[in-house]
């Protein structure tokens, strides 16, 4: 009980976080210190909390008055709150200290108050949304929620970009909130309340269960950033200040993956399909999510679709454990869902970590096109290396985190291989081949950007000599790259949360049956993360011995045998990814602009190529050009003048009078 | 007391044709803070023993829209420097008007109510609505933005017409809240007055139409 009023002071908290710098000048740097301060309160308030509640007692609720008049205030906490709520008091926390040192408020006089106040809204809201235990608390938060990320997306909304964005991000998230409605409109007319406890689902038609669970993929999903509904995704990372988009692709997407969860919690799995649903989406937008990344040149576009990927690999895992539900198969659950749950804590860490990093990049070389980076190891080491550690953990190579959960999940595909009975093919095919073939696209695509951006020569001069950043942008980092490590080499300190979490889907029946350290002998991972870390050791030290035997030599790389090569003939970003985007070109749809040369001396000319967001730049967007050109005529309604407003409202008053009144209705 | 307070309302219904009728704004505010005054006394004629909660209302109420947001009101005038409205929408004549027309639709209108029968005798119903639709007659024509106020305002004082039906009911607490309330509100609008003014150095809100996307 204890634990539960912690965590919802520390909601609080972090809910009030920015408030007091809105009081504060504009040219004090103590009101964002103020902010900081409180968010990190709040997380260690949380976080301790979190601690009592699972030590004491598993399950805790509280219901608190309400003068509203549906629903209820009722909060509660379970092992899959839990799973969610390390993230959320994790990560906004070292967030908003690394803002301290990326956007810091006297040098953003203009928007750095604002920031504060909706970033502790955002971190506050999640943490709502993660233990409301009522369908109308959970969607007043979830609003909270999305429209705190709106303002923090268009932080700096002088530019139209960033502008654009967050308008497109605005209506996605609105979309999702109306399917949203639909759901719990719909799950009050079955159930008979708001509440989002378990309900008999015995009388549910199949009719109904569909419709709910598509309603929630599709709701939830948006938020997620599933394929095809991931449109606004990439657009509002990029443009986002970099802690925010850590953030949100951290944390904020996770609360998509969360409703999910909760709401399937809730339902019956007795249909087949839902789980094979979930599995193909997951690895659609596992594959194209980072086949888009890979097309990317911008670096927080690149990681933002990489969060993508990273949401297919735990769709897929979400997928597999709905098959177990359907066929009572413990494994199937215990390692698609406990991967998924896993890989939920690991993008967290690593993808904060990434991003977090590229904010240390963009404020060293005041870009965000890799195009025009390289060579950075060299001036920032410790940027580097740490970029490079979170690069291995997203990639899933061991020893580290990123390893763990992809091998569940790996474990639970093969197992179904074993099964036969029951399991339809392209189970097994898709997932376990789509699984390997994200991985090994990733690793491609962290090769390119980290070669891109740190190795090398600088392909242009920068004005200042970029260095690494100052500390309080860095201890954030290390703490998440410290994760990275942590959960890589002993997964097992994460793992039996997980598993309470995952026992959630299991019949009671199901439950005495094999735990996951029979199933995935993690103690094996430990050992194993050990040797190859001993080894590598040995390895590198040899190897820099007989480095430093010979004299070094200062020669550029990537000189590609040319007698006079500059920064700029090495490989670019676009060059390095050419390949794989020719090779889903079908997916991608780059727009090149190159010239045709038809006469033996050709005039001067330019040659560019992008990689737009199929789906928003050639489906969504021309058709709300098209719908928008059509409605023109609308327009007439909005004439910006207030007094015609203030018409429509008389016009309605009246109206109403006389509907109520005069019996017209009746 | 009933005969006193329908003469009041009278008086009320007058003021607000005389709002809808002329151009000179100082005149608008005044004709307002006037009825303002008056609404402030009803309270005290609809209790039938003066108690604590009726006098603190009402004088709450002649303080604020009798006095404080008047002075404020022409404080921002003197400001911006206006002094009259000078292109309503439709003309002075033609309000003034459709704001006798909205007056007896009111009174037809509220006969037509299934109102509790302590409510059927004064006037209190259809002047409130008629206020209201005065209120409304003022923000839609008029183009100045203090004088979208003053339309506000009388709105308001429809809508405080209104609660004279509840006065023994309502808690004061909500009666000082929805002054509060105003009072607030005119405060941030003038203050918006003074940004419109130095924006677009005008006062028209047509204006206004520019900022749309």
């Amino acid at each position: 009980m204890n634990g539960l009023w912690m965590i919802l002071s520390a909601a609080g908290l972090m809910m009030a976080s920015g408030f007091p710098a809105g009081f504060g000048s504009r040219q004090s740097a103590a009101a964002q210190r103020l902010a900081a301060v409180l968010m990190v309160l709040g997380s260690l308030t949380g976080l301790s909390g979190l601690a009592v509640a699972l030590f004491s007692s598993g399950l805790c609720a509280i219901s608190l008055p309400w003068h509203l008049p549906w629903g209820s205030f009722s909060v509660g906490l379970d092992a899959l709150s839990a799973v969610f709520l390390i993230p959320v008091f994790i990560v906004p926390a070292l967030g908003s200290v690394y803002g301290l040192g990326y956007w810091r408020q006297t040098e953003h006089l203009d928007n750095g108050r604002g920031l504060s106040l909706f970033y502790g809204l955002l971190a506050g809201a999640m943490v709502m949304v993660v233990i409301a235990r009522d369908s109308v608390l959970l969607l007043i938060f979830w609003e909270i929620m999305a429209l705190s990320a709106f303002f923090l997306a268009a932080t700096e909304n002088e530019k139209p970009e960033v502008r654009l964005a967050g308008w497109i991000y605005l209506v996605a998230t609105h979309t999702g909130t109306i399917c949203l409605l639909a759901l719990f409109a719909l799950l009050r007319q079955v159930s008979g309340s708001f509440t989002l406890y378990a309900f008999d689902a015995g009388s549910l038609t199949a009719g109904i269960a569909a419709t709910l669970f598509i309603l929630t993929v599709i709701g939830f999903g948006f938020k997620a950033g599933i394929m095809p509904l991931h449109v606004w995704l990439p657009g509002a990372h990029a443009n986002a200040p970099s802690h925010v988009s850590a953030v949100m692709s951290g944390v904020m997407l996770k609360m998509g993956v969360y409703g999910i969860l909760r709401m399937l919690t809730l339902l019956p799995a007795t249909e087949m399909w839902n789980g094979e649903l979930l599995l193909g989406l997951g690895a659609v937008t596992g594959i194209l999510g980072i086949a888009f990344a890979i097309g990317q040149s911008d670096i927080k576009r690149l990681l933002a679709y990489s969060s993508i990927e990273n949401i297919g690999i735990i769709t897929m895992g979400i997928g597999l454990a709905m098959m177990g539900r359907v066929l009572h198969r413990v494994d199937f659950i215990l390692l698609g869902l406990g991967g998924a749950l896993l890989h939920v804590w690991n993008h967290s860490l690593f993808k904060s970590l990434l991003f977090l990093n590229s904010g240390a990049i963009m404020h060293a070389v005041h870009t965000r096109d890799m195009n025009r980076m390289g060579g950075l190891a060299k001036f920032m080491p410790r940027t580097a290396g740490l970029f490079l550690l979170g690069a291995v953990a997203i990639c899933g190579l061991p020893p580290l985190n990123g390893f763990v959960s992809e091998w569940l999940i790996y474990l639970g595909l093969f197992q179904s291989v074993n099964a036969g009975n029951g399991m339809p093919w392209p189970a097994i095919g898709i997932g376990a081949v789509a699984l390997a073939l994200i991985g090994a696209l990733a690793l491609a695509c962290f090769v390119k950007i980290y070669s891109t951006v740190f190795l090398g020569q600088p392909r242009f001069a920068s004005h200042a000599s970029p260095h690494d950043p100052q500390p309080f942008m860095h201890y954030p980092m290390f703490l998440l790259a410290a994760g990275c490590v942590v959960l890589g080499i002993l997964p097992q300190v994460g793992l039996p949360l997980i598993q309470q979490a995952a026992a959630q889907w299991m019949d009671p029946a199901m439950q005495e049956n094999p735990l996951p350290v029979s199933l995935a002998p993690v103690q094996w991972i430990s050992g194993a993360a050990l040797v190859l870390i001993v080894v590598s050791g040995i390895a590198v030290t040899i190897i820099r011995k007989n480095i430093r035997r010979q004299p070094a030599v200062s020669i550029g790389t990537w000189s590609c045998g040319y007698a006079q090569p500059t920064p700029r003939m090495q490989y670019t970003a676009t060059s390095f990814g050419e390949m794989l985007v020719k090779r889903f070109s079908w997916a991608l749809r780059p727009r090149t602009r190159q010239p045709v040369i038809t006469e033996p001396f050709p005039s001067k000319s330019g040659f560019s190529t992008t990689v737009p967001d199929t789906v928003l730049d050639r489906i969504v967007l021309p058709f709300v050009r098209y719908a928008g050109h059509r409605m023109m005529k609308l327009r007439l309604l909005q004439q910006g003048r207030i007094s015609i407003y203030l018409l429509y409202i008389l016009i309605i008053l009246l109206f109403l009078l006389c509907w109520e009144s005069l019996g017209i209705g009746r | 007391m009933h005969s006193l307070l329908n003469a009041l309302l009278v008086v009320v219904l007058a003021l607000n044709l005389f709002a809808l009728g002329t151009s000179r704004i100082i005149t608008v505010i005044k004709v307002v803070s006037l009825q303002g005054l008056l609404l402030g006394v009803m309270p005290l004629l609809i209790e039938e023993h003066l108690a604590l909660a009726a006098v603190s209302a009402s004088a709450a109420a002649i303080l604020l829209k009798g006095l404080v947001i008047p002075t404020m009101l022409l404080r921002a005038m003197r400001d911006v420097q206006i002094k009259r409205e000078m292109e309503p929408l439709i003309g002075f004549l033609p309000s003034m008007l459709l704001g006798a027309l909205a007056t007896g639709f009111a009174l037809l209108f509220a006969t037509a109510l299934p109102l509790a029968s302590e409510h059927t005798t004064p006037l209190l119903v259809p002047a409130a609505l008629a206020t209201i639709f005065a209120g409304f007659i003022l923000l839609t024509t008029r183009a100045k933005a203090i004088t979208q106020i003053m339309g506000y305002l009388v709105l308001e004082n429809g809508i405080y017409i209104f609660g004279m039906l509840l006065v023994g009911a309502m808690p004061l607490v909500v009666e000082l809240g929805a002054l509060l309330d105003l009072f607030v509100a005119i405060f941030v609008i003038c203050i918006m007055v003074n940004h419109i003014n130095q924006t677009f150095s005008s006062l028209d809100t047509r204006r206004l139409a520019a900022l749309k996307e």
